[in-house]
């Protein structure tokens, strides 16, 4: 009963800072984030007890004789509960300071608590009917939080989302209904329990349309389109919510329906779902290199890591159709882990950028600079984010890629030839993708922190309220120390595994991580410990061996011109044309330079340069669908006369057809 | 004893360089400085103040610490003369990979940190270096770890099995662009030279003085060493010894020499014999090494595992 009592009550803090919200708006911030908080540790120890095992059954409202909402969890909606709440926590505290300045307290208040409630639902809804409704409920709820500051951007942002969520929902309502139709179930244990006499063909339609339904939430690449546009448009506590956790559920919702209702498919499906990650993977990273809106970059870079889950579950898959399941289950858990990881880093990093974009009031990197020395405590959050996101050790991102580079290369033990190879090749992309995040991040870090001020906005800025780093505090020690005790975590996923895959993946922990079959080891902290050790006594040595020096302050190197000033630093367009002019195939760079002469051609009057990317999915694949969108329904105008007569005819001539064909 | 074979990296890896610039001056008929000179010149910074900029923030303090220690951390995983290395199980050869990334990282955030553009100059040309190098060198790496059965280098240099097949070759000489490219030599970066139009490396390093850039530049050749290392462990581990025994060990060690001074000669006769390339004929030369490391995967793979 322990889980469901502190669901319970984790579910009552919610409602009540909802309520709060609407009964005192003005006050909201300081009652409805502080309930929240509290709500999500009550839901943190649940999600945990959840994860560990057991499907335990919350709640059933029936609403017909054959229809009801029911809410159920098993050890995978255990993992997801304890990952949404784990960010909750840290957003809702962070929220206390951050929401001091913005209009309608109480309407984010309590759309706030609604957007957390909603993906509560949809990880632990247990059949078909409360799934929609909870999955709907989220996406309503966040377009108006998308939408929440009331300028044209976000409403653009805001109806791109809508119409893409909504297509992707659409794919999901059929594939439901075949299910429904097929098994004759709601639920899911039902449909899992009927899923193994479902035909191929059904069962390939429903592995499609759950990549297209769900990865459009994800935003996999090509249905990323609205990703990069709404979370930047949204308040930064939301984006940090929508990109940590709010995309998960659609990774939630892939892994529910491809892997636990319908089994093991055929090996092709895992090879597709690697192509998919590794192609996410890569394009989200580059695309991310080239932008210099703070929050857009950050956007992107969520599409990367939803790229990088995607290669240990397509993995998994495709393992698991080939009955390996202990390989099955280790790359299952590095897609899992990279999804916590995510959530905890990402999250980190949206709230450094609130915070930046809250004491400097701009987007753009190239006003930035500086900000290291004004922002001591986000500075070094934010580092410790990058550091995370880039998976360098000893930090958390280090070792879910770690696991996803051991499943991968254990690709090499499946039967079939496509496997061996791809499964390597998706190991290139991901060491392509780090590289190119470390560079973004290099960019990022150095050009918003370090430096020059770029603007008298940069120079004038002031470190964040204290609820604010507090929230920041909490997710930068998560990213050390689910860095450093990989055991722990993996204690977390692994029933969640063995659920799915029946295997634990035998990936011992006491200490070292170490992959069966004598693969690979690998001791985060023993490195943590060695890193920290050689540090001090290299410390030491210098300090003892290099004896008291003096320090001289004096300016930068100027090449002997008087006083550099902002403008003369590198800026992030300058610091990625190397990888503009490389990758100018996928980019399709466009500049443009006029120059205005006071006498040709040797005295300029002033010249403007501006460069700017071709986003080829946009270009290629959307635009043409919109044109042909807009110009079908043009066409179909015709249809639509306004004659109340002709309408009427309509109906008789479907009712006509439906007599002859239908009986 | 094998506790502390990563000191053998540590202390002669200044050598190494010195050797390196040795032979270098020969084949370009110099007398050049002798094979001591990389250790006067370390003790000469160390013994100096410093001089810091008023722009540089404490990023710019910590970076050669951090370097520092990454390069002695990422040393510790390699086994040099025995593969009885106690510290081989604690990471493998990505982890390896990744604890030098961290190093370069801030070695890149401290170019930036000045605010100069030099700096940021140097700082975009080395990790656009390093996306073309990283899938390149881990793409070869994996050939050896799969026929290896891990990616323990310990584990690797054990059961090399696929001794001087096609594959074998074609992976190695990816490789060897790779370490080329990290150690920041002829054609892909000229350690020799500051000018500020071709430097990669240098350009980072610009603004550091006295103790911080003796610390540098000693990381510098810590990293070159290591990356020789492994490429002996990964692709000619013959000869190294499997046990702790005085007699083996003193066997490893002459076998480690020949293969270093190898190394040495083969680098100085690459630079010798070659121009540094423009920055954006780069992406051809390791592009072409990428398809070489694919090239041999696949071969590996095609040809059964062997």
């Amino acid at each position: 009963m322990i889980p469901e009592n502190y669901f319970f009550a984790g579910i009552l803090f919610f409602l009540s800072g909802a309520v709060m919200s609407c009964i005192v708006p003005r006050k909201a911030k300081n009652y409805t984030y502080v309930l929240s908080a509290i709500g999500a540790v009550s839901l943190i120890i649940s999600g945990l007890y959840l994860s560990a095992g057991a499907q335990i059954h919350i709640l059933s409202i029936p609403i017909s004789s054959t229809l009801e909402f029911l809410f159920q969890g098993d050890a995978l909606s255990g993992f997801f509960l304890t990952v949404i709440s784990i960010l909750t926590l840290s957003v809702s505290i962070y929220s206390i300071g951050y929401t001091k300045n913005i209009d309608n307290k109480g309407l984010m208040g309590f759309l706030y608590n609604l957007f957390i409630l909603s993906m509560y639902a949809v990880i632990l809804s247990g059949n078909i009917i409360t799934f929609l409704v909870s999955w709907e409920t989220m996406s309503v709820v966040s377009y108006l939080l998308v939408t929440f500051n009331r300028d044209e951007k976000s409403a653009n942002a805001g109806l791109l989302y809508a119409v893409m969520t909504h297509i992707g929902t659409a794919f999901i309502i059929v594939l439901f209904l075949a299910l429904y139709k097929y098994t004759g179930h709601m639920d899911f244990s039902g449909i899992r329990a009927a899923s193994a006499g479902l035909p191929e063909d059904l069962k390939t339609l429903v592995f499609i349309f759950s990549i297209i339904g769900f990865g459009t939430k994800a935003g996999i690449i090509p249905f990323h389109t609205w990703l990069p546009m709404a979370h930047p448009a949204a308040p930064s506590n939301i984006s940090s919510l929508m990109s940590g956790v709010m995309i998960k559920t659609g990774i939630y919702g892939f892994i529910r329906i491809s892997m636990d209702v319908l089994g093991h498919g055929p090996e092709w499906w895992g090879i597709v779902i690697i192509v998919i990650g590794a192609v996410s993977s890569v394009i989200g990273v580059l695309y991310a290199l080239m932008e210099h809106d703070i929050k857009k970059l950050l956007a992107y870079h969520s599409i990367e890591n939803i790229g990088i889950i995607l290669l240990g579950i397509g993995s998994s898959m495709m393992f698991g159709s080939n009955g390996m399941y202990t390989l099955s289950a280790i790359a299952l858990i590095a897609g899992l882990y990279h999804t916590l990881n995510h959530a905890i880093f990402k999250g980190l990093l949206f709230l450094g950028a609130g915070s930046l974009m809250h004491a400097t009031h701009t987007k753009n990197m190239e006003d930035m600079g500086g900000l290291i020395k004004s922002m001591p405590y986000t500075g070094l959050f934010f580092l410790i984010g990058s550091i995370s996101i880039c998976a360098l050790p000893p930090f958390n991102g280090f070792v879910s890629e770690w696991l996803t580079y051991q499943a991968l290369l254990l690709g090499f033990n499946a039967p079939s030839i496509t496997s061996k190879i791809i499964s390597p090749l998706g190991g290139a992309a991901l060491a392509l993708t780090g590289a190119l995040a470390a560079a973004c991040f290099v960019k990022v870090f150095g050009i918003s922190f370090l430096g020059v001020p770029r603007s008298p906005h940069a120079r004038d800025a002031k470190e964040s309220s204290a609820s604010m780093i507090a929230g920041m505090t909490i997710l930068a020690l998560l990213c050390l120390l689910a860095g450093i005790f990989p055991g722990t975590v993996i204690s977390i996923i692994s029933p969640s595994a063995i659920a799915l895959t029946g295997s634990n993946g035998n990936i011992s922990y006491n200490g070292f991580l170490s992959i069966s079959r004598t693969f690979s080891s690998l001791s985060p902290a023993a490195i943590f410990i060695s890193m920290l050790c050689t540090g001090i006594a290299v410390v030491v040595f210098i300090v003892a061996a290099g004896g008291k020096r003096k320090t001289v302050y004096g300016d930068s190197w100027d090449c002997g011109m008087p006083s550099l000033t902002s403008r003369m630093q590198y800026t992030a367009t300058a610091f990625t044309k190397p990888v503009r002019v490389i990758f100018k195939k996928i980019y399709l760079p466009k500049r443009e330079l006029s120059i205005s002469y006071i006498l040709k051609p040797l005295f300029v009057k002033s010249m403007k340069y501006s460069g700017e990317i071709t986003p080829f999915i946009e270009r290629y694949l959307y635009e043409p669908l919109t044109i042909f969108i807009r110009n079908t329904a043009a066409k179909a105008k015709i249809l639509q006369s306004g004659n109340l007569n002709l309408y009427l005819g309509y109906i008789l001539i479907t009712l006509m057809l439906l007599l002859i064909f239908g009986i | 004893m094998e506790y502390l074979q990563f000191l053998i990296i540590i202390l002669f890896s200044p050598l190494l360089n010195g050797i390196i610039k040795k032979f270098k001056a020969y084949v370009q008929g110099r007398t050049g400085p002798g094979i001591l000179q990389p250790y006067y010149d370390l003790i000469r910074l160390f013994r100096k103040d410093m001089v810091v900029s008023v722009v540089a923030s404490w990023i710019f303090k910590a970076t050669p610490y951090i370097v520092m220690t990454s390069v002695i951390a990422a040393s510790m995983l390699v086994p040099v003369i025995t593969l009885k290395s106690p510290f081989g199980i604690i990471g493998d050869v990505i982890a390896l990979i990744y604890i030098l990334a961290l190093g370069r990282f801030f070695m890149a955030l401290a170019g930036l940190d000045t605010g100069t553009a030099f700096g940021g100059e140097g700082s975009s040309r080395e990790m656009t270096v390093a996306i073309l190098v990283e899938p390149m060198m881990m793409l070869s790496i994996f050939t050896a770890a799969i026929s290896a059965g891990s990616t323990n280098i310990t584990r690797i240099a054990e059961t090399q099995s696929m001794f001087y097949s096609p594959s074998h070759i074609l992976a190695l000489s990816a490789f060897i662009v790779a370490v080329i490219a990290e150690t920041g030599r002829i054609p892909v970066d000229n350690p020799d030279t500051h000018l500020e139009l071709t430097m990669i490396h240098e350009g980072m390093l610009l603004e550091y003085s006295g103790r911080y850039l003796a610390l540098m530049e000693w990381a510098h050749y810590i990293k070159q060493m290591l990356l020789f290392t492994i490429t002996i462990d990964i692709f000619f581990p013959a000869g190294i010894s499997h046990s702790t025994e005085i007699y083996g060990l003193a066997l490893s060690s002459g076998v480690y020499i020949l293969k270093m001074f190898f190394m040495a000669v083969s680098m100085a006769l690459i630079e010798s014999s070659r121009a540094k390339m423009r920055f954006f004929q780069l992406p051809s030369l390791l592009g072409g090494a990428f398809v070489l490391a694919l090239l041999s995967l696949l071969m590996f793979i095609m040809m059964g595992g062997k």
